[in-house]
């Protein structure tokens, strides 16, 4: 392993890690709650359609919802129980889809699952299995990981990259995923190569996590064998670390040009909560119906990193833990740079909620915003280079038609502009806005 | 308009657990943000403009304090009313003012009559900020605008109401040294008209010189006094990195540099220290030039930006109608600025093809 800490070389923003409210708490398996709702839309692409009628009876891990045309993944039963309703339900971004609400059968037995050999499987077998179980990118957008480790032949893609960074705050999901379970990773790591008929892995950790990456770094040296190389790489600690482009550029030097994917310059990244997922997909055969999810903030009585049932509601979790506190402010699903805020509590987990966070009034910016003042903290801050002050300031004006000069479209509101501005300005927002109305 | 709210479904009104969970705070990313805040910028700079000030009472007596308390007064006030009229939000509390307010009373003659700050702060705020688009938008800088307008309209009050250093001032005692030949001219007024002998004659050997310039011990304005309080001041923003050290270095490395080769009776042989302790300089580069609104964002443009305005001093210092000519160079440079930030724009990543034209 190397001993460079490396980073990514422009802008970024340092906030307050918060992190120590949770990173100590194992991971804990939260009992089934009576009933929960799965989103049909849980994945970059349309919704699944749903395989199951009200008052059908179904089993831990039944296939219940599926995409047949584009892009999209499997939807499986998180429990064991009665479809009470297909309906529609909140989404953290979407604000309403499909859901299938169903009712836990108390009595029903957990499901389990024994690892079996994967390593005479071929490379399509081997997407199968993942494409099957539903995986998606869970630590980001959730674009379905069957169809990115299926990079078009014209790509020569020589490096994997494994994303351990989780930059954002408060989160500790994959921290927790890669002390816990560092051999199913580096095992999910091989199975990726063995798809990209590539050999060569790094895997990036931030060094706030030194625990982790030494976990990582004896799994992998008991692991590289195969002609596999497995290397950790330490990296600083600093937000937006875990963006894809900004990690590729950190551990390789290579740029992805705009609008343009990873496998444009050789490289895949996956998550590792996500090669923890294509493990159990691969090696047990277990879809990916329930995910560790942290629950943070001072908002709520007890924190954890809590191993949940996809389509269990935050209301059911703040419950476990306890109830939120009276001055609980926002809650946030995903982490405080990049995540969204709620409504309300009757909101059911995805698999792409990687935390959860009730945040009180003192936790979260309340300030109202004032005029530019061109600091220029915002373009110090920008990792991709862009004016955020100027696209605001034309926002402001009526004017965010004209923005696409300033490049909005090469955004992927990081967030640490809006973090870094003196004036508090909502730049994020006014950016938003500017993609709205802008031409590409 | 509608990016300026966050959706806020009422806040913490009722403490019934049931109904609270409807009133959460629903607004886009990022949900935390910096504990730093123009506040805070603000009032560290007014922190660090504050020692010249304590040492000007010290040197010239209490008239300095009252000619800036009245400036920065009017200044606040004029704020004020320039938001009310114009139907602003009035943000006297962000500091910004109370800066305009320090600057301008540091760049006129301590002896003025007391409204001539006011009739300052007017233009300054109500003209060169607000009629411009209040903060942020204003092309030139207040203080120095209002400095201008009243050195074209006061001429005589604005170059001779310099206050002597007070002989008995206790802090020339305590330096062990007395003032010999005091004047009301300022030391660059007298080497403009006169050359280096007369200020050697007037203000003692060089090595005199370059300690009392340093120090703050000679006639001037509150600004003009102090290299070495102002340069504390803004080796303090540099670290708190409220301010870069771009434009500061570039004035004056320009103006030394540009001294050196025109500043004597031939080339090369001007004398980069003095012209760089003298006259306003320090209050330019770290204080003046370095105003956000008013100075470019990238650190090349900052660096032309600067080497400009030392540049432009030198020029007017050498050749102009005035002794000094730091406010004039900044004033000059500032309309410079849309221009520098179009040619130096931020490195773009990997931007797609075509996005760059």
């Amino acid at each position: 392993m190397t001993t460079d800490i490396l980073t990514f070389p422009k802008g970024g923003a340092h906030p307050a890690e918060s992190k120590e409210l949770a990173q100590d708490q194992a991971i804990e398996p939260m009992p089934t709650p009576d009933s929960l709702e799965i989103l049909l839309s849980q994945h970059f692409g349309a919704p699944a359609d749903p395989l199951v009628k009200k008052k059908d009876v179904v089993v831990e891990g039944d296939l219940i919802g599926e995409v047949t045309q584009g892009l999209g993944a499997n939807i499986h039963a998180s429990v064991s129980g009665t479809v009470k309703a297909l309906g529609m339900s909140a989404h953290p971004v979407l604000l309403k889809v499909p859901s299938i609400t169903i009712e836990t059968d108390p009595e029903a037995e957990a499901r389990v699952f024994s690892p079996s050999d994967w390593t005479g499987l071929s490379k399509e077998d081997l997407l199968a299995r993942i494409r099957q179980a539903g995986i998606v990118g869970i630590g980001g957008a959730g674009f379905p990981t069957h169809v990115k480790l299926s990079p078009p032949p014209e790509a020569e893609v020589d490096i994997l990259i494994i994303n351990g960074a989780e930059c954002e705050p408060y989160l500790t999901t994959d921290h927790r995923v890669m002390l816990e379970q560092p051999d199913a990773i580096i095992e999910g790591a091989r199975i990726i190569l063995t798809i990209l008929g590539i050999n060569n892995c790094h895997i990036g950790i931030e060094i706030n996590k030194p625990d982790a990456i030494e976990a990582l770094s004896q799994a992998a040296a008991r692991a590289s064998s195969n002609g596999f190389h497995i290397q950790v790489n330490p990296l600083q600690v600093k937000y937006p670390q875990g963006s894809e482009k900004q990690l590729i550029e950190g551990i390789t030097g290579r740029q992805v040009p705009g609008f343009g994917l990873p496998f444009d310059v050789g490289v895949i990244v996956q998550n590792v909560g996500t090669t923890k997922a294509i493990y159990d997909a691969v090696v047990l055969e277990k879809p990916l119906y329930e995910k560790v999810v942290t629950i943070s903030g001072r908002g709520i009585a007890r924190t954890a990193n809590l191993l949940v049932k996809i389509g269990t509601k935050v209301s059911d979790i703040a419950q476990y833990l306890g109830g939120t506190t009276p001055d609980l402010g926002k809650v946030i699903m995903g982490g405080p740079m990049m995540g969204f805020a709620v409504p309300d509590l009757n909101i059911p987990v995805t698999k792409t909620t990687s935390g959860i966070l009730f945040l009180t009034e003192d936790e979260i910016d309340t300030h109202p915003h004032g005029q530019c003042i061109r600091c220029g903290w915002c373009l110090e801050a920008c990792p991709m280079g862009l004016s955020p002050n100027e696209i605001g300031v034309y926002v402001e004006a009526g004017r965010a038609d004209e923005t696409s000069q300033f490049g909005v479209f090469e955004c992927f509101e990081c967030g640490c502009c809006a973090y870094t501005c003196p004036a508090k300005r909502p730049l994020v927002q006014f950016i938003r806005l500017a993609k709205m109305k802008a031409k590409k | 308009m509608e990016a300026d709210k966050p959706i806020q479904q009422e806040e913490k009104s009722s403490a019934v657990e049931e109904t609270r969970h409807n009133m959460l705070t629903v607004s886009v990313s990022p949900h935390i943000k910096s504990r730093e805040s123009v506040e805070k910028i603000m009032w560290s700079v007014v922190a660090c403009l504050v020692p010249p000030l304590i040492l000007s009472v010290f040197v010239f007596g209490l008239q300095t304090l009252i000619i800036t308390l009245i400036s920065v007064a009017s200044c606040v006030a004029a704020e004020a009313v320039s938001q009310k009229l114009l139907k602003r939000p009035v943000t006297i509390r962000d500091g910004s003012a109370v800066i305009t307010g320090l600057l301008m009373a540091y760049v006129i003659p301590p002896g003025v009559p007391y409204w001539i700050p006011i009739l300052g702060a007017v233009m300054a705020i109500y003209v060169a900020k607000h009629l411009l688009g209040g903060i942020g938008f204003n092309i030139f800088n207040p203080a120095l605008i209002g400095r201008a307008f009243l050195m074209a309209t006061f001429p005589v009050a604005m170059t001779s109401a310099w206050l002597p250093p007070l002989r008995d001032a206790a802090i020339f005692t305590y330096m062990g040294q007395g003032v010999d030949a005091v004047s009301t001219a300022t030391p660059l007024y007298v080497l403009k008209h006169y050359g280096v002998q007369a200020l050697m004659e007037q203000f003692g050997s060089m090595s005199t010189i370059y300690r009392d310039f340093f120090m703050g011990l000679r006639p001037g304005c509150i600004g003009e006094t102090s290299a070495f309080l102002l340069l504390l001041g803004g080796i303090f923003l540099i670290y708190k990195r409220y301010i870069t050290w771009h434009i500061p270095v570039s004035v004056i490395v320009s103006v030394a540099f540009f001294t050196w080769i025109f500043g004597g009776d031939t080339l090369f042989t001007g004398n980069p220290l003095l012209a760089v302790l003298s006259g306003g300089v320090m209050l330019g580069a770290f204080f003046m030039a370095t105003d956000y609104v008013t100075s470019p964002t990238q650190m090349t443009a900052k660096l032309i930006f600067g080497a400009g305005i030392g540049a432009l001093t030198v020029l007017i210092r050498i050749k102009g109608g005035y002794p000094e000519g730091v406010c004039y160079a900044i004033l000059l440079m500032n309309p410079l600025v849309p221009a520098l930030e179009g040619w130096f724009k931020p490195k773009r990543f990997a931007p797609p093809k075509g996005a760059l034209k």
